[in-house]
């Protein structure tokens, strides 16, 4: 069922089962039929754990959405609400007790905090009387979320909100309760290296979390050999650029929520002759991504000018999969082929898929300036199954100020930005978007990203572009820049000297050959920008941080380095040539091309270290920035 | 010594031995016939309530408790309260008197009075029929049988929640028998009425049939259930045990015992590791123990009470006190008669040593050739652990030592951990303070055993706080599984408030100190504690807590000590009380928050004078914060609120509330372009902003003449190319074609191709020598039906290359 958890350097699917144990336990405390009450919240990340099957088989019925008034009505023994612990979702949990129906027979509740209990929730319950009502009030410890076969979520959106805006740190709790979580399963981690002030927390939390369970150490053989904890705001940089590989571009351009997609449906619409075109589907197309797929293992992290020409390779194997048919004689031969049936459908119905993503993306990024990605007019047609891949269409000319003509020049900007071109005067193009009004999102993207390729902005041009925004997008929007000022994504040039060029050429951050097709550097994600993020990394792993102590002092926030004492007879005997796994902490969210970078660092050959990624949420630029804005609602006159 | 076998008798392919632990001090006539009697597992005390006839007439039973076992037990008091059904320890040693009305009586370990409880209202009138007392995952509980029939159950009785499980359908009389039962975390019951057999949960009630039954039963009248809720046994009217497992699925085995009377008592003699499980089942003159194997061991047998442990049953009669178990495999390898067991050779071969005798190194030898003498050592030292005989254990040990020798590098902590347990649990099974501790017991209860300690050891009012205190620390260091806040609570309890927080500074995990702390008041420590624990949680239930407790000002000087409590604390009261909020501010003399403060109320008002007036407060505390740009943005949005509202009144147009570049664009489609060109200046809006604003709005009107004059009016600080597009946008290919000409030479090749003029974007091309604007042309260019573009742009491309 999640067997691609299992894949990877480290089995997750140990964690993912612990989970799925914890969760069955708590149900069967609650004996007889029962209906969940949901925290909308919490459905998404539930979802990488438990399907709905597991909840029926331990007699769930119904399931509703936590809102206030009177529950619906359900012929259910046990009302389960699983919530976070928030106090205005406790509130609703009072009123939908209170207003239970009297007259029925009466129904048990039992309440379930994810990831942890809270005392002041249960005060709150108190307060409007109704704590006395539920029968079990338990939590369910769920902080790091196997999300695929190398990485590993907490899905909390508003962790880099609450760290460095609002000095909340009650996501690094979680973060420290999780990491102790996972070494209970895999063992003491005996190196911990982070940079950043929330990292250093975090790894205090840590250390004293294992001091207070001394004596109950775990006798398991470490997994990992390192962890790295990295603080978001040591890398401001890298999310607010564009991912250019494969799955950064599908999030960035439709998002992927707790591991699906929506997409636009045409493109899926199955084609068959004699249909008109009168039923095209109206529902967006839901797609599950994760490497369970093996064509989107394959080509997720790929570059997406390397995505054209990996999916005609593949069209041709499929092709050729079933040209074979030709050539079973034998009753034997023939039973063979049909075996593979199954197999070489579903990678098809995976190309299929791909084919029509790869086109959708194709649509908004590409522009003839630039080579075509794709083989062009390569049509492939698989005819005795009457589908008909296209893999490109190029016939139509786009409209004159298209979405690629956008892309492109907004690509254009930032790859200036990244190589130090003209940061400190006020750019032309984001002055023309403005006019323009274009999604602000965007805006706060590009003038933030001049910001810190700049080292702050002169107060000439910083309130030049603030006042344009307030002007063009509202006045409301002053207390975004605010929290965009406070998290350090935009400032003020306080020193003369601007330091970015220096961190960009000692970490060669950009580099100017970028090989799309066949990448030899991570800067490929980016096609020429290399994250800073997996520079340290990399450079963490080999040779050592000492080399660049001078650039992490230009950082934000402390580096350190722990050792954590494993008991005896666990020290691993490394094998020679075998690879060290470091786990890397991403606090405050990392992005599809980080994590794309970081894979590409285990593949490597001489490499020497593979990588599993932790993070609190997986983001990119503009559900990073949306997450920093205050939203005021224009009250109604 | 030699028949350390003497009181083994096999079972099966095991064997089970009984072996005296004590004899028994008390003096009582009758034996316990008259008595309830209860013993705490894992060797702890017994306790004992007499009932006889003269006495249950006189409605007032004496009663005894003796606790700590065995040799002197202590006397309780003249019994002066209701009538006792059942007496139970709890897991932290309390005891419990179940009494008939319902009332539960709470006893500490020396037999003083902590406090009482009832089982529900409804007993006094119907009373407690039967009463059990069980240990389940969750704490001690308590199961009543009422008068009417029904079952009434606490999980927990520290956290009592009564459930009253459902009716049992047609039962007119007491069930014959019932259990306790513990399986996935819930607490069940298990009936026999009768013939049929029934699982109580708090939902609902299952017949239940157990599989493999004996035909020739036609009810079940005793049951019992294994120390670890796993296994379950039955005896049944016609004399068979049936052994199965406690959820009903799987049979173990079925023994005939030839005895047609219902047992007094039952109990599962299991061991971890153990090969052959059994029950014991105990009648007036007659102990029986039935293996799975179907075969029998009997014992001649005086009035007893079974107590069943972890690792076999107890038996505790008027005067003796014994173990009964299965001899584990280390001890059977060792002594059972003609074993070659490694460890039978090594104590052999030492015997022999001991004797001077050549042959202890033939022994040695036949170990050694195959290799086994790390296995002999371990058997050794494995098998001393179980003997309760200090002389077999230092025969073993003796045994253990003697081999070691011959090994280089074998690890000393086996022997050496050893030694000293042995030296613990033989100084507490001494007769003097008759805890007949076994190994496995204490394996599993040292800390609780140094827990225990701690708490009497705080209750010793005559010492000092700090003596304890340093006393206690000593002791217990780091063990694990110890809470030091547990035993601190204690002190608390007893009234030492300082001894409680000198203990929780030992208490290594900060979390657990908050509560307490709590408790005794001592928020401010509490707070510090809970941020050092880092659970923010916590940190909010402390602050919750101190505002409930201080007045205002000193709450919010307390909070400006501890900034992560402060920004908690912000956080809460920016959702739940926005004006202590402004508060915290004013106090902090936080001006630009203030700021941030009104701005964000202005936009929960409806009324604009309000709305206004809050902005003012804005822009007046951004002018205290300095901060220059915020005043000037927030004075410039009262001034555009003024004007949207002027417009509203004067052109009925609803602007209110949209931004300056959407009424700037609102004004110029609607053709209100003095009041636009106000704006633009009031506001100095740049210029390029405007005829950006000004282009799209006329455009979207389709006001292309209009557009014409704007174009006209002075030079565009946009250039003509957006003029191109947009027209372009709005379909207009004639009026985009007009801006053409004026375009920038950089943007002519850009402008053609909008208009779909290829021609002119080769021209433009060819003329600016532009490789990149060459293709891209071409780009645009079909094969088929712009052959002549083509050609002529192949061959500039062609010259450009040869130059």
């Amino acid at each position: 069922m999640a067997a691609h958890l299992s894949y990877g350097r480290v089995n997750l699917n140990i964690l993912r089962e612990a989970a799925r144990k914890d969760l069955r336990e708590f149900l069967d405390k609650c004996a007889g039929s029962k209906a969940i009450v949901w925290d909308e919240y919490l459905t998404g990340p539930f979802g990488l754990i438990a399907q709905y099957s597991l909840l029926k088989e331990h007699e769930v019925e119904k399931m509703f959405t936590l809102k206030g008034g009177r529950l619906p009505a359900a012929e259910v023994k046990n009302i389960i609400f699983f919530v976070r612990p928030r106090l205005e979702l406790m509130d609703i949990i009072a009123e939908n007790v209170i207003s239970e129906d009297k007259m029925r027979s009466p129904r048990d509740f039992h309440i379930l905090f994810v990831p942890r209990r809270s005392l002041l929730c249960e005060q709150r319950l108190k307060e409007r009387g109704v704590l006395g009502s539920f029968i079990n009030v338990d939590e369910y410890i769920l902080d790091l979320i196997p999300y695929d076969g190398d990485l590993l979520s907490m899905e909390s959106e508003g962790a880099f909100r609450e760290c460095y805006l609002e000095n909340d740190q009650t996501s690094l709790y979680h973060t420290a309760k999780g990491l102790m979580t996972l070494q209970a399963l895999y063992g003491t981690i005996p190196q911990i290296f982070g940079k950043g002030e929330c990292a250093r927390h975090v790894a205090n939390m840590m250390l004293r979390m294992k001091r207070e369970f001394a004596g109950c150490q775990t006798q398991v053989l470490p997994v990992f050999d390192t962890l790295l904890l990295l603080d978001r705001n040591v890398d401001l940089l890298t999310p607010l650029a564009t991912q250019l590989t494969y799955e950064g571009l599908i999030d960035e351009i439709y998002g992927i929520n707790n591991g699906y997609v929506k997409l636009p449906p045409e493109k899926f619409a199955q084609k068959k002759q004699g249909e008109g075109e009168k039923d095209l589907p109206t529902e967006p197309k839901k797609l599950q991504l994760n490497s369970a797929e093996e064509l989107y293992a394959e080509i997720r992290d790929k570059n997406f000018n390397a995505v054209g020409a990996a999916l005609s390779k593949k069209a041709k194997i499929i092709s050729a999969a079933f040209e074979e048919r030709h050539n079973a004689k034998t009753v034997g031969e023939i039973k063979q082929f049909v075996s593979q049936l199954p197999h070489m459908q579903a990678a098809r119905t995976s190309l299929a898929n791909h084919t029509s993503i790869a086109e959708l993306i194709k649509d908004i990024t590409s522009r003839q300036k630039i080579p075509p990605p794709l083989h062009p007019g390569l049509y492939l047609t698989l005819l005795h199954f009457s589908i008909i891949v296209v893999l490109c269409c190029i016939s139509c000319v786009p409209p004159y100020v298209s979405a690629s003509e956008a892309f492109f020049d907004n690509l254009t900007v930032e790859q200036e930005f990244m190589t130090g071109v003209d940061t400190d005067k006020v750019n032309t193009y984001i002055e023309d978007c403005i006019a323009q009004k274009d999604p602000l999102i965007k805006i706060l993207r590009l003038v933030c990203m001049q910001s810190v390729c700049n080292n702050g902005l002169k107060q000439k041009v910083l309130d030049y572009y603030k006042r344009e925004i307030l002007q063009t997008y509202g006045y409301e929007h002053i207390l975004t820049l605010n929290n965009l000022e406070k998290t350090g994504l935009l400032k003020l040039q306080t020193s003369t000297r601007n330091n970015y060029p220096t961190i960009r050429k000692t970490l060669k951050l950009w580099m100017e050959d970028a090989n799309e097709q066949n990448p030899n550097d991570i800067s490929y994600v980016y096609s020429g920008y290399a994250p800073l993020s997996v520079r340290l990394t990399q450079l963490l792993a080999r040779p050592g941080w000492r080399s660049i102590e001078e650039v992490l002092k230009m950082l934000p926030g402390p580096h350190f380095e722990e050792r954590q004492q494993l008991p005896a007879g666990l020290h691993k005997k490394r094998q020679q040539g075998e690879n060290r796994t470091t786990l890397v902490f991403f606090l405050g969210g990392v992005t599809y091309a980080e994590i794309a970078a970081l894979r590409f660092l285990s593949q490597m050959e001489d490499g020497g270290t593979e990588y599993v990624i932790a993070t609190t949420k997986l983001i990119n630029g503009t559900t990073w920035i949306k997450s920093l804005m205050d939203r005021l609602e224009e009250p109604p006159f | 010594m030699a028949f350390v076998t003497a009181n083994w008798n096999p079972l099966g392919d095991a064997f089970y031995r009984k072996v005296e632990l004590y004899e028994m001090g008390w003096s009582l006539k009758d034996g316990l016939r008259d008595c309830h009697v209860a013993a705490a597992p894992y060797g702890g005390p017994i306790a004992g309530h007499l009932h006889s006839l003269r006495n249950a007439r006189s409605c007032l039973p004496g009663a005894i408790r003796c606790p700590l076992t065995t040799f002197s037990p202590i006397w309780g008091p003249q019994w002066k309260s209701g009538v006792v059904k059942q007496l139970g320890w709890t897991v932290g040693d309390d005891l419990l008197c179940v009494q008939e009305d319902g009332t539960v009586l709470v006893y500490d370990l020396f037999g003083s009075f902590k406090r009482h409880f009832s089982m529900g209202n409804e007993l006094v009138q119907s009373h407690v029929l039967e009463a059990k007392v069980f240990h389940s995952p969750y704490g001690t509980g308590i199961a009543l049988l009422s008068g009417t029939f029904r079952f009434i159950l606490a999980t927990n009785i520290e956290d009592l929640k009564l459930r009253r499980l459902p009716e049992v359908p047609g039962l007119q009389g007491a069930p014959s028998c019932w259990a306790v039962l513990s399986q996935d975390r819930q607490s069940k019951v298990l009936l026999a009425a009768g013939p049929d057999l029934y699982m109580l949960d708090t939902t609902a009630c299952t017949p239940v049939i157990p599989p493999g039954l004996t035909p020739q039963a036609s009810s079940i009248v005793h049951m019992a259930v294994s120390f670890s809720y796993k296994y379950l046994a039955f005896f049944t009217d016609s004399g068979h045990v049936w052994m199965g497992s406690a959820n009903l699925k799987d049979k173990l085995g079925e023994v005939e015992t030839k005895m047609k009377t219902p047992p007094k008592q039952m109990a599962w003699c299991r061991r971890p590791k153990g090969q052959q499980p059994s029950v014991v089942v105990m009648w007036e003159k007659n102990l029986l123990v039935a293996g799975q194997c179907q075969e029998t061991i009997q014992y001649p047998f005086v009035d007893s009470v079974l107590v069943p442990e972890m690792d076999g049953v107890r038996i505790i009669s008027g005067s003796h006190h014994e173990l009964l178990q299965e001899v584990p495999a280390a001890c059977e390898e060792i002594f059972k008669i003609a074993s070659m067991a490694p460890g039978a050779l090594l104590l052999e071969a030492n015997r022999e040593y001991e004797k001077e005798s050549q042959k202890a190194d033939e022994y040695l030898r036949e170990i050694k050739e195959q290799d086994l003498l790390g296995e002999a050592v371990k058997q050794c030292v494995e098998a001393a652990g179980y003997e309760h005989e200090p002389e077999t254990q230092k025969m073993l040990l003796r045994a253990a030592s003697f081999g070691k020798c011959f090994l280089s590098n074998f690890r000393p902590e086996l022997f050496v951990h050893m030694c000293r347990d042995l030296r613990v649990l033989n100084a507490v099974r001494d007769y003097t303070v008759g805890i007949p501790l076994t190994l496995p017991h204490k394996q599993q209860s040292v800390s609780r055993v140094l827990k225990h300690w701690a708490c009497c050891k705080v209750q010793q009012k005559e010492e000092a706080d700090e003596v304890i205190a340093r006393a206690i620390s000593v002791k217990l260091g780091e063990t694990a599984g110890i809470s030091y806040s547990d035993i601190a609570a204690k002190a608390y309890e007893c009234g030492r408030t300082e001894l409680a927080i000198k203990l929780l500074e030992f208490e290594p995990r900060s979390g657990e100190q908050v509560p307490l702390l709590l408790k005794m008041k001592r928020s401010q420590l509490a707070l510090s504690k809970a941020i050092e624990s880092g659970d923010t949680d916590l940190v909010y239930t402390v602050v919750t807590y101190l505002k409930n407790e201080m007045n205002r000002g000193d709450f919010f000087m307390t909070l400006r000590n501890q900034p992560v409590a402060l920004s908690l604390y912000r956080q809460f009261c920016k959702h739940q009380e926005p004006e202590t909020l402004k508060d915290l501010f004013n106090q902090d003399d936080d001006h630009q928050e203030l700021g941030n403060f009104y701005v964000r109320a202005s936009y929960q008002e409806g009324k604009l004078e309000t709305r206004v007036s809050l902005l003012q407060s804005a822009v007046d505390e951004y002018n205290k914060a300095k901060n220059e740009f915020a005043a000037k943005a927030t004075e410039e949005e009262i001034r555009l609120l003024r004007f949207q509202r002027r417009v509203e009144e004067e052109k009925g147009e609803r602007v209110l509330g949209c931004s300056l570049h959407d009424t700037l664009h609102c004004l110029l489609t609607l053709g209100l372009h003095k009041q636009a060109e106000q704006l633009y200046k009031d506001f100095r809006v740049p210029d390029k902003r405007y005829w950006w604003l000004k282009l799209t709005a006329l455009a979207e009107k389709e006001d292309w003449e209009e557009l014409e004059k704007f174009a006209k009016s002075k030079k565009s600080p946009i250039g003509y190319l957006p003029f191109v597009e947009v027209c372009v946008k709005h379909l207009n290919k004639y009026e985009a074609k007009k801006y053409v000409s004026k375009v920038t030479p950089e943007q002519k090749v850009k402008a053609h191709l909008a208009v779909g003029d290829l021609e002119g974007a080769a021209e433009a091309a060819i003329e600016r020598r532009s490789e990149g604007e060459v293709s891209l042309v071409l780009s645009r260019c079909s094969a088929t039906t712009d052959r002549t573009i083509v050609d002529r742009l192949n061959r500039a491309r062609a010259a450009a290359a040869k130059k």
